[in-house]
């Protein structure tokens, strides 16, 4: 019999300590959309997207309703669109209307993004990669919804770095035609080393190849329940501190796991895996900044945060994985800048600088993310970060990502605003010294000699 | 059977539990439990009800509760029981 505790637990959680379910995210193949003709292929994917996905937005609705959870974003990925569009697209012109028609298919339906607008080139381009690639600032500029994910390496394979440098010139591109808003379509762009296939999380959504034609995938959340259960063991032992995480994560992904299980069977979508991220938010309260400070660090980015983030990414797997039947996805902690308020306030103060972060994208579920940097940032700079982040990703086979906004016409401590979940930040410093020499070599860096396993 | 939890929270006065009893009866819906706590001059409270003789959806469920809720001045929400049994049990 439920407990008077239990249900006042719940209740807290959901009123005092923002536990939501982050996202349900609907995987679709559009493999079966490939047409040698633009206009007949953007046609299929319309057709299949908005079919597919039609009671996706009330069925995330009614579960939040029933259970008192609210379910936040639903959303979509696709197959790597570069895939899908390389019989018709001939330009980057052409993938533009791909973007255009996802941007249609995720309104159609009510979804607020659609992932997949991606390509995967960590060994080498195809002409259809590379014109997906150059089409990406213009697909940001006319889109809302769409999202645009580049994979640039792998533990198996090594990095592209013909394909880092490139991205660095489309990310320095992306935020000058999308300047007016303080550079917002680099927000809805990352490259990745090591992507899942089946992340339901944007930027970086995409449904993979090895996917069913259609699959429900769940994020869940709740950095504000977590830090909560954090503050009554202030002061106790690692075991205590990892044993409270631990079992938070648990309650947390059961929730997940509810939701994916009765998304799927009222959709009639198999289900795919939970990821066990806890996701920030900028409201006040849902910070991962907040759970390392809880922790025992002044301000988050202070030494021993990276072996705080070690110990949260850690218990949070130790207690989820037992919560759901499959777990998969990025699943770790997030730590964005401007997504999660009180990161952005110790980057802001000085506390965390970026190679720190850095740093902690060793231990943790993602990359450097959402991060305000100076518009006058060059765009071989950012290839360098990009290809330390890649590197980090390859040799400790993990995922990692970066997703950098260099704000047009704006410089250090001035302040970058992107409006309801991307957040806002005071624009952090970049290393001035050139990589230029570096980045500029052209190929590939080899897989590490841990990689060949067979 | 179908189970809800159903939550109140607010300030204690005379009537609050024979209010929402009432909408309970006249809506078919069976109190299997109830269990509540006063803290000075705090309820919280949680009814387990059985609403297989509802003839609404949840929504209604919901939105009804939360008039009476209104009326008491409460707050009174409900949820299918799974998601404690989920969380709570193994």
């Amino acid at each position: 019999m439920v407990e008077l505790k239990e249900v006042f637990e719940t209740y807290d959680m959901v009123s005092h300590e923002n536990l939501d379910v982050r996202t349900i995210t609907m995987g679709i193949s559009l493999l079966d959309c490939i047409d040698p003709d633009l206009d007949a292929l953007c046609e299929k994917v319309y057709r299949k997207i908005t079919e597919s996905a039609k009671d996706l937005v009330k069925v995330g609705d009614d579960i939040g309703l029933e259970f008192g959870v609210p379910v936040i974003n639903k959303r979509i990925s696709i197959t790597p669109a570069a895939l899908i569009g390389g019989a018709a697209c001939k330009s980057p012109e052409d993938f533009v209307r791909i973007a255009e028609t996802l941007d249609r298919a995720a309104k159609e339906v009510g979804v607020n993004f659609i992932g997949g607008y991606s390509a995967l080139v960590q060994k080498g381009m195809t002409p259809a990669d590379r014109n997906l690639i150059l089409s990406i600032p213009q697909a940001m500029k006319r889109t809302e919804r769409v999202c645009s994910s580049i994979s640039l390496g792998s533990t198996k394979i090594g990095i592209n770095m013909d394909a880092v440098r490139l991205m660095g010139d489309i990310i320095v591109e992306t935020a000058e035609i999308t300047k007016e808003d303080d550079s917002i379509g680099c927000a809805k762009l990352v490259v990745f080393c090591n992507p899942p296939d089946d992340n339901p999380f944007m930027a970086g959504a995409f449904h993979g190849v090895t996917e069913a034609d259609r699959i429900i995938n769940v994020g869940v959340s709740g950095p504000g329940v977590m830090r909560n259960a954090l503050s009554k063991v202030r002061g106790e032992d690692f075991e205590v501190l990892c044993e409270t995480i631990k079992k938070t994560s648990f309650k947390i992904t059961r929730v997940g796991q509810l939701f994916a299980k009765e998304a799927t069977r009222r959709l009639g979508v198999p289900f795919g895996i939970v990821d066990l991220s806890l996701a920030p938010t900028p409201a006040v309260g849902d910070s991962i900044a907040d759970i390392i400070q809880e922790m025992g660090m002044e301000r988050a980015g202070a030494p021993g945060t990276t072996a705080a983030l070690a110990i949260l990414n850690d218990q949070v797997k130790k207690g989820g994985v037992m919560a759901s039947s499959y777990v998969g996805g990025l699943s770790g902690a997030f730590i964005p800048v401007t997504e999660d308020s009180s990161m952005a306030e110790a980057a802001a103060m000085g506390a965390l600088t970026l190679e720190k972060l850095e740093a902690m994208t060793c231990v943790c579920s993602v990359g450097l993310d959402m991060i305000a940097i100076p518009g006058s940032t060059p765009a071989t700079t950012i290839s360098g970060i990009i290809a330390d982040e890649m590197a980090i990703g390859m040799v400790n086979q993990k995922t990692t990502a970066v997703r950098l906004i260099p704000v047009i016409g704006k410089g250090v401590g001035d302040f970058a605003e992107f409006g309801g979940l991307l957040g806002e930040a005071k624009i952090m410093p970049v290393n001035t010294y050139g990589c230029a020499d570096f980045v500029n070599r052209t190929g590939r860096i080899p897989a590490p000699i841990h990689s060949f396993k067979n | 059977m179908s189970r809800v939890i159903v939550t109140l929270v607010g300030k204690d006065h005379v009537g609050i539990i024979a209010t929402v009893c009432n909408y309970f009866a006249d809506n078919g819906i069976n109190i299997l439990d109830i269990k509540q706590t006063t803290v000075q001059e705090f309820i919280n409270m949680i009814m387990i009800v059985d609403v297989t003789g509802f003839k609404g959806d949840f929504k209604a469920l919901s939105d009804g509760l939360a008039q009476v809720g209104e009326k008491v001045g409460c707050i009174i929400k409900a949820q299918n029981e799974e998601i404690f049994e989920m969380m709570y049990r193994i």
